[in-house]
Parts: structure tokens; C-alpha cells; sequence
């Protein structure tokens, strides 16, 4: 039989923003270039995040930021995925996020943070690239 | 090789147990392997089967915009209250462009999401029509085998291949909204002949009294639903009002669904799917063999010349292939 695998990606808001155009404009492009996106909506716990993560059985979580919580939020999700043995999903991050706060974020596991203007196209290009058959 | 064929086998083993202990991980990992149709999904399909058919399966259908996420969203709350663990099944369409899908239906079911009674797992059609069904049956068994009691499958009810994925439905609960102008269009869906319980969601508009008539007018024209009437519930899925009627329905419909009947229903059911995985399993073997030995490309070629028709094409292929084929 065909086995036919596709990119699950996870869009997710996680925290208290109140505005996703962002958010909905990465998960279109990700649709359009052929994978299979899961929206979360707005307002999103960490445990929510990772819990839907882990149901959806997703290759890769894009966190949208823009509230200036990541510091606090980002940490708790990879925390919650290490418990629940999901390193191998690819996480990166966007929105409005500090250089400054960058290496740190790198260094709990966030792939790459990507800012505001970023064209779509790197994105998927960053993806495709990044995403391991996973097991 | 034989001791990697080995290792294979006993992974599935370990997995399979796994779901039916019902770890969250696993049922997910699994619901990958069968949707994808990946090696082992057959082997884990052989193993799960002896653990399924306890759940009670639920299928929620109805025109966009109708609120079927919002109302699955407020059902499966009211499921947990009366103590029931739940699985849903949400079923999106795949661009026939792009081959990419937008799996919006979660938004809706988010706060659900962390409770370790509930387990929603998002689906894409993926062009696929007769394979979508099997995806999707496939998904409910891994649910069901991991100890599920209610099973919810969601579907925009458009077209014929949706209408392929209810029918694993035990009970088919369809959502309209008045002023959608759907009447119509769920008739032309087949929806009325597939519903067993009609909601009449956004219920604090006008016009809801028009929709539920209509809905009762189209009813009646029904033959084929003499021993159960489908009830018409009027429903603010948004407001929470309506969820228990809802319920109490569902349960009145699995009641009636244990007379003798409808245990021939069943076995009609179990039939379709026989039927299709022998339909399923014999053209993908014949398929590869006959392409695998060249004569299928050069009847493509004929069939492009038109010195045969496809029918006929088919016949004087399966006519060499199988013994006891007679050309119909």
C-alpha cells in the first residue's frame, strides 16, 4: 500500500495576545506549501500547546509571540515537551521577540526565531529542512 | 532480516499494548501509522480489532458555518460530566491545489484539550475519497481500542465521500442553522437520509421555527425511517443550550440501536467494509502486477487511441489475470 507522509505543523498563540494576522498568514503559507496545519486560536496555555502537540502527533510547533511573555512562556512549553518526550518536534518561534532574548531561547531548544517581515517562503524553506522523518 | 522483521513485530506488540492502556502518545503515534497507511498499519489494524467495538460512534454533520465544532465542543463537556471518556475525530478538506490543509476545527475544542478523558485528533481528506473513509474508520479504531467510550466524527457533509465517512457513524447527528439557506443544499447532500437526530443550531435567530417545519416536512417524506423517528432539537451551541436534550438523544438512539433491526444494520456495515477492503486490496495487486509487466501503460495507449474503451480494456486485463473473472 502507498504510504503517504505529509508535514504536520502546529501554529499556536501562546499567552495573552489578542491579535493572530500574523499567526494566520504563517499557517496559510505552510498550507500552501502542501503540509497540514493545525491552528490553535488565541490564548493558548503551554500545557494546551503541548498537549495538542502531542495528540496531533505533529512534526514541528510554530510559537507566535508579540505579548513580550516568551521569556517566561517559551521555557515552560519546552519544559512540559521534555516531560512528555517530544524533543524531536522542531520548534521555532515569531513575532515580537528581542535579540537580546535570542540566545536563550536557542539554547532551551528553539530552533530559530524568525521577526517580523520574514518573507513566508523562508519559513517553509526552514522547515522543510529542519523536519526529520521523525519516529 | 528475519530478526529485523522480528523487532518490527514486537514494537507493534508494545504499541498496541500501549494503546489499549490508553497512553496518550501511543493512540497518537498509531492514528499517524494508520492514516498514513505506512507498513505496519495492517498488522496494527489485526491487532487492535479484538479490542474494539465498545465505544459508541458518533457522527456530526452539517453545511459550514452551521457550528458543529462549537456544538461537539459543548457535547463532549456535558459527556465528561456524566463521567464518559471521549475521542474525536475532526475531519478537514485538503486543497486540490496545494495538498496542504488549514485543521481549524480544534479552535473551538481547545480547553478540552488538556483533559486526559478527551483525545482529539485533526484529519485532512487528502483527495483521496475511498481512502479518506478507510483513514477515518481507522482512526475510530485505534480511539475505540484505547478504551473510549463515545467516539465523535466531524465532517463538513458535503459530497459523497463524506457521506462514505458517516456511515461508520452509529448514530448520525446533523447541524443545520436557519438562514444558511441549506435547506436545500441538505438535500441535495443526502443529509436527511443519513441523520438520525436533526439540530437546529443558532436556535436565538429568526427563523428558527421555519427550519425545524421544514426539517419535519422533509422527514416525513422518509420511508425508511418507520421505527425511529429522528427527532429536530433546537440548539444555542454557543449559550451551552441544548447539549442535553442532545445527549439524552444519542443514548435514546444507541438504545434503540441494540433491537434486532438494527443488529442487521450492523452487519450490513460490517459487509461495506469487507466489501471495500477486497475492493481495496484486489486493484492495488492487480494494478502493480499489471504495470509491473508493461501491459497496463500499453492499454493507457490504446485506450488514449480509442481503439478500446476502458470497460472492455478492464475485462480483457482481469480475464487474463484471474481465473474465475467473467466479464459482466
Amino acid at each position: 500500500m502507498k504510504s503517504d507522509r505529509k508535514i504536520r505543523v502546529i501554529v499556536a498563540k501562546p499567552g495573552l495576545d489578542s491579535h493572530d494576522r500574523g499567526a494566520k498568514i504563517v499557517a496559510r503559507a505552510f498550507r500552501d506549501a502542501g503540509m497540514e496545519v493545525i491552528y490553535t486560536g488565541l490564548r493558548q496555555t503551554p500545557e494546551q500547546i503541548v498537549e495538542t502537540a502531542l495528540q496531533e502527533d505533529v512534526d514541528v510547533i510554530g510559537l507566535s509571540i508579540l505579548s513580550g511573555a516568551h521569556m517566561t512562556l517559551f521555557p515552560k512549553i519546552m519544559e512540559l515537551m521534555k516531560q512528555k518526550r517530544l524533543e524531536d518536534i522542531l520548534v521555532f518561534a515569531g513575532g515580537i521577540i528581542p535579540d537580546q532574548d535570542v540566545p536563550a531561547l536557542r539554547k532551551i531548544g528553539i530552533k530559530r526565531v524568525f521577526g517580523p517581515g520574514t518573507p513566508t517562503d523562508e519559513l517553509v524553506k526552514f522547515v522543510r529542512k529542519n523536519t526529520r522523518r521523525r519516529k | 532480516m528475519s530478526k529485523n522483521v522480528g523487532s518490527i513485530l514486537s514494537q507493534i506488540k508494545r504499541l498496541v499494548g500501549n494503546v489499549v492502556k490508553s497512553d496518550r502518545r501511543s493512540i497518537a503515534k498509531t492514528i499517524t501509522l494508520v492514516e498514513n497507511n505506512q507498513p505496519e498499519a495492517q498488522e496494527i489494524i489485526s491487532k487492535l480489532y479484538p479490542h474494539t467495538g465498545k465505544a459508541h460512534i458518533i457522527g456530526v454533520t452539517g453545511p459550514t458555518g452551521s457550528g458543529k465544532s462549537t456544538l461537539i465542543g459543548k457535547l463532549v463537556k456535558e459527556l465528561r460530566k456524566r463521567k464518559r471518556t471521549v475521542g474525536v475525530v475532526a475531519v478537514d478538506p485538503t486543497s486540490p491545489f496545494t495538498g496542504g490543509a488549514f485543521l481549524g476545527d480544534r479552535i473551538r475544542m481547545q480547553e478540552l484539550s488538556t483533559d486526559e478523558g478527551v483525545f482529539i485528533r485533526s484529519m485532512a481528506t487528502r483527495n483521496n475519497p475511498g481512502g479518506l473513509a478507510k483513514a477515518t474508520r481507522d482512526a475510530i479504531m485505534v480511539l475505540d481500542a484505547s478504551g473510549k467510550d463515545v467516539i465523535i466524527v466531524e465532517t463538513v457533509g458535503a459530497g459523497q465521500s463524506e457521506v462514505e465517512i458517516i456511515k461508520v457513524a452509529q448514530t448520525v447527528v446533523v447541524v443545520l442553522a436557519p438562514g444558511l439557506g441549506d435547506d436545500i443544499q441538505a438535500i441535495k447532500a443526502g443529509m436527511m437520509e443519513i441523520g438520525d437526530i436533526f439540530v437546529v443550531n443558532k436556535a436565538d435567530r429568526e427563523n428558527v421555527d421555519k427550519a425545524v417545519s421544514e426539517i419535519w416536512a422533509m422527514l416525513n417524506m422518509n420511508p425508511d425511517k418507520e421505527k425511529w423517528t429522528p427527532p429536530v432539537i433546537k440548539a444555542t451551541a454557543i449559550k451551552d443550550e441544548g447539549t442535553t436534550d442532545l445527549i439524552d438523544k444519542i443514548d435514546e438512539h444507541r438504545k434503540y440501536l441494540k433491537t434486532e433491526v438494527v443488529g442487521m444494520k450492523y452487519k450490513e456495515r460490517i459487509e461495506t467494509e469487507l466489501i471495500e477492503a477486497i475492493k481495496l486490496k484486489a486493484a492495488q495487486s492487480v494494478i502493480s502486477d499489471l504495470k509491473e509487466r508493461g501491459e497496463f501503460d500499453e492499454f493507457i495507449g490504446k485506450i488514449m487511441e480509442k481503439k478500446i474503451d476502458p470497460y472492455s480494456a478492464a475485462d480483457a486485463l482481469l480475464t487474463k489475470r484471474l481465473k474465475k473473472y467473467k466479464a459482466s
